[in-house]
């Protein structure tokens, strides 16, 4: 009981904690990022050569090596003199779906439950939007509707499955959404090897493209789309989900203490299958973003690692809706920065998967950060106690 | 061993749990702490055991002043704790669990249990305390676990032994076992800070009573000392200790309990063909001791503990295989027994906890959409009606008090139309000043003509409250008494004798021994209490 308690305790306290520790972890991840980049650059390796003779040359190459990249990363994600803004418009292409999912991700974990599903919703999600996208041929309006639609239902399936099994049975949440994981990534490997799937007179795993009714309108002269609004709408929806409604009351009491939810009443196994649904249904939302907006064909790759970004970005966000809208954007710079990164400066595109690994690693491990930065409780009061005692002699 | 502490204050950051506390525990004898929860006594009693440093001030033994880093140097120093929670592994032995921290060994590291056994049974026989090494902890009565942590200290050769809240987990027979260990230790030159609430102990064992409030020391007074005053010291105003209620006026029995049966999933029976009415208008008390089956009853009414057989009628309508939804709309209001695990989610609001399980109906929520100027008026409103002291309904409900907690709760449940009113443990862990206001509510209720059900372990709560009592013994009910049965013969049943049984030994035991005073005498009854 204890037990059980403290772990959910932590659980909350790694997807839910302050948000302070996440822009320190962050920093702290840019900062060591930027020791790596100094320390894979040629020429803070030939500085370091004459180290003791000219350590200020050494010093200047690192300090040019960390900010020469990132400064190539800024530019390739929001603004340069030659594009203007149009990096920023990718950014945000690419956040879409990582925003949609990260939503699903921090609506179940604001319930309690460690989904780490997304990637099978998403594929999911993917699947049936894209088949309604480029098997049926539909009216403008109506078509892009039912790609959505589809879609969300697809990933709600996916999810809502998990919560019926854990409802119903008690199987543990993390269990099933892995095991969920790869019966959809190999349900798509042999989707796409099927006729209905596969684009006439192709042998590669790739689909015919949507039509041109089922994708999102995109800005011209870029890729972002429609599915932009659709993810700004998601997570308005979901903060209206968490504060004004009475299934986000469920939710949120279910996430925190179950027992005493089931004593005022609430449906715990209902509510469990719920959350997974919803959950579910916007990993979906992800996987139209990147069929109907991104991609327009369905390839096994649609999902790429979206569903296991997006749980970075869950907790990056703290749960919250728009700390995981800002959170999916962040990535989306990332990612959309990193190939002008390696272009302008060489610095390997992996420098930039490194730096998400370590913000993850400093949100699991909060305690880190804090104590990073001074910020540990047991630290400070012991340090304000002191003087009081040596005073009291 | 003469205890000495001068000045002690502890501060966390600028709140300061003790301050400037002086106090003296003479060689044997029983000083008793009396203060209400979150009085202090506790962190104080922390200081001396070693787990806090004081801000300031000295602890003083025989004169000499020591300094505790920790409670291994407590007690070296000779100093023993005995938790309200034990520290005790189930699944070791006794033996095992005394040994454990100072375990006796041989050569080779291998442990030696045979001392560790032959100590306890030294122990043991002197005081009669009648503990078996070689028995599980886990299979042990409450009352003898509570030895088996007296005996971990007294092998340490405690020369204090500090008792927190000992008798909070106790039967009134246990209770009277416990007080006269005490003296008995007392008698072999034992120090004793026993730590309180329950005035009657108080008055009972005590040689000095120092009352404790705020964190500060308010009085050191003798036992003579009525409970009244006692109680005025401790809350800092006039109390009223004697709830003053009407003769309750019962109406038609609205609630009918037939036959209810719970078995766990063990396949343990602990709720065994339980019946009774009660009326509308009238307060029935469950007593028993902890473990009887209370728990199972509530919770089988409510709906949240699977009913294997039986029914439970409210105004005719059947309410065994509803759901706790369906049964709190037809008019149930359930205060848990424990409210931090079952009745608030603390890292909710005041706001949202006052509505846990309101939420969804007029007037806030409708369809899916949740009113929440609705929710924040209601909170202003019950926050003034229970007078529960917060300064923002926006900060989370693991910012009160306990006091404060229970009353958001129970502000909750009697905030809508009720037919049947459940309170379990409505005032545990609550101070006496909340503890009079909220069976001031509980009468109210009652006299609003609502069927009310208390189930309370503490026989205090239940003598006052109560128009009938049913006292649960292993998942039975051993009878249902009037409210004004004697302490005495509420003892026996909750030790598993019968009403009449109960009655006649009573009787006995009174005529056969004029009381010489008014301690009471346990050994009379130990006879009943062995089976």
């Amino acid at each position: 009981m204890t037990k059980q308690k403290s772990e959910s305790d932590l659980f909350r306290q790694i997807t839910q904690g302050p948000g302070l520790v996440s822009v320190l972890g962050v920093f702290v991840a840019l900062l060591i990022g930027g020791l790596l980049i100094a320390a894979t650059d040629s020429k803070v390796a030939e500085t370091a050569g004459y180290l003791f003779a000219r350590p200020s040359d050494f010093f200047s190459a690192v300090w040019a090596a960390g900010t020469d990249s990132y400064i190539a990363l800024f530019n390739g994600a929001i603004y340069n003199s030659s594009q203007g803004f149009k990096p920023f418009l990718e950014t945000l292409t690419v956040a879409t779906p990582l925003i949609c999912a990260g939503l699903g991700v921090a609506l179940s974990f604001r319930a309690g439950l460690f989904n780490i599903g997304a990637q099978g919703q998403i594929i999911i999600g993917a699947v049936m939007a894209g088949y309604v996208g480029f098997a049926w041929h539909l009216p403008v309006g109506l078509h892009l509707l039912l790609v959505v639609i589809f879609g969300l239902i697809g990933g709600a399936l996916w999810g809502g499955l998990v919560g019926l099994l854990k409802a119903k049975t008690g199987a543990h949440e993390v269990i099933l959404t892995i095991m969920f994981n790869y019966v959809a990534l190999y349900l798509i490997d042999y989707l796409m090897n099927t006729e209905a799937f596969r684009r006439p007179g192709e042998t590669n795993p790739i689909s015919p493209i949507l039509d041109a009714s089922a994708v999102f309108p995109s800005l011209p002269g870029s890729n972002l789309h429609l599915g932009f609004v659709m993810a700004i709408l998601l997570t308005l929806a979901v903060a209206w989900i968490l504060k004004r409604s009475t299934i986000g009351f469920e939710f949120r009491a279910v996430g925190h203490n179950p027992e005493a939810a089931k004593t005022a009443g609430v449906n715990v196994a209902r509510t469990t299958i719920l959350v997974m649904a919803l959950a579910g249904a916007l990993a979906g939302a992800a996987g139209v973003a990147q069929v109907a907006g991104t991609e327009k064909v369905l390839t096994n790759g649609i999902a790429g690692s979206l569903g296991f970004d997006a749980i970075t970005v869950a907790l990056l966000g703290r749960s919250t809706p728009w700390g995981t809208f800002f959170a999916g954007l962040l990535f989306g710079a990332f990612q959309a920065g990193a190939v002008n990164m390696q272009i302008a400066t060489g610095t390997p595109i992996d420098i930039v998967l490194v730096v998400q690994s370590l913000i993850v690693l400093f949100i699991a491990a909060p305690p880190l950060v804090k104590t990073i930065f001074g910020l540990n409780p047991k630290k400070k009061r012991a340090a304000t106690s002191e003087p009081v005692k040596a005073g009291a002699k | 061993m003469k205890l000495e502490l001068r000045g002690i204050s502890k501060a966390f950051g600028s709140f300061y749990a003790n301050k400037n506390i002086d106090l003296t525990v003479d060689d044997a004898q029983i000083h008793c702490l009396l203060g209400e929860n979150g009085a202090g006594k506790s962190t104080l009693m922390n200081v001396l055991y070693g787990l806090y440093q004081p801000t300031e001030g000295q602890i003083l033994l025989d004169g000499k002043p020591v300094e505790f880093s920790g409670p291994g140097d407590a007690m070296a120093a000779g100093i023993g704790m005995v938790h309200q929670h034990f520290m005790l592994i189930p699944v070791f032995t006794v033996a095992e669990n005394i040994a454990l921290g100072a375990e006796a060994t041989k050569a080779g590291g291998v442990l030696d249990l045979a001392v560790t056994r032959k100590k306890i049974r030294e122990i043991s026989d002197r005081y009669n305390f009648d503990v078996d090494p070689d028995a599980l902890v886990e299979d042990l009565p409450v009352g003898v676990q509570q030895r088996v942590e007296i005996i971990k200290a007294l092998v340490r050769d405690a020369r204090v032994l500090i008792l927190d809240e000992p008798t909070a987990v106790l039967t009134p027979q246990e209770t009277d076992e416990l007080l006269e260990i005490m003296r008995q230790l007392k008698a072999n030159g034992t120090s004793i800070v026993f730590i309180s609430h329950k005035l009657r102990e108080v008055r009972a064992v005590s040689d000095v009573i120092t009352v404790i409030r705020r964190g500060q020391v308010i009085d050191s007074v003798s036992p003579e000392s009525s409970t009244t005053e006692l109680a005025n010291l401790m809350v800092g105003r006039a109390v009223e200790l004697n709830l003053y209620k009407e003769a309750a006026a019962p109406g038609q029995a609205t609630l009918q309990v037939r036959d209810l049966s719970v078995v766990n999933a063990a396949g343990t029976t602990t709720l065994d063909a339980v019946s009774f009415d009660i009326h509308q208008g009238e307060i029935l008390a469950v007593a028993g001791v902890q473990g009887n089956g209370q728990t199972e009853l509530t919770e089988a009414i409510l709906g949240t503990q699977p009913v294997t057989a039986g029914s439970v009628k409210l105004e005719g309508t059947e309410l065994v295989g509803k759901s706790v939804k369906q049964v709190l709309r037809s008019g149930v209001g359930f205060v848990p027994e424990d409210r931090s695990v079952h009745g608030l989610v603390t890292q909710f609001t005041i706001e949202e906890n006052l509505v846990l399980d309101l939420y969804d109906r007029a007037p806030f929520g409708k369809g899916i959409s949740m009113n929440l100027g609705a929710v924040k008026k209601n909170a202003t409103q019950q926050i003034a009606d229970f007078d529960i002291r917060t300064d923002n309904q926006l900060n989370p409900a693991s910012s009160l008090s306990g006091g404060n907690q229970q009353k958001v709760v129970m502000a909750r449940e009697l905030s809508r139309d009720l037919k049947l009113f459940i309170a379990s443990q409505p005032t545990r862990g609550v101070d006496v000043g909340s503890i009079e206001f909220l069976h001031r509510r509980i009468v109210a209720e009652r006299d609003k003509g609502t069927p009310v059900m208390i189930v309370s372990t503490e026989l205090d709560e239940v003598m006052e409250l109560a128009d009938r009592i049913a006292v649960l013994y292993k998942g039975r009910i051993n009878g249902i008494v009037p409210g004004d049965t004697s302490r005495e013969v509420l003892g026996l049943m909750m030790a598993g004798a019968s009403a009449e049984e109960a009655f006649a030994q009573a009787e006995y035991a009174k005529s056969d021994n004029e009381p010489v005073e008014a301690k009471p005498v346990p050994v009379e009854h130990q006879e009943g209490e062995a089976q």
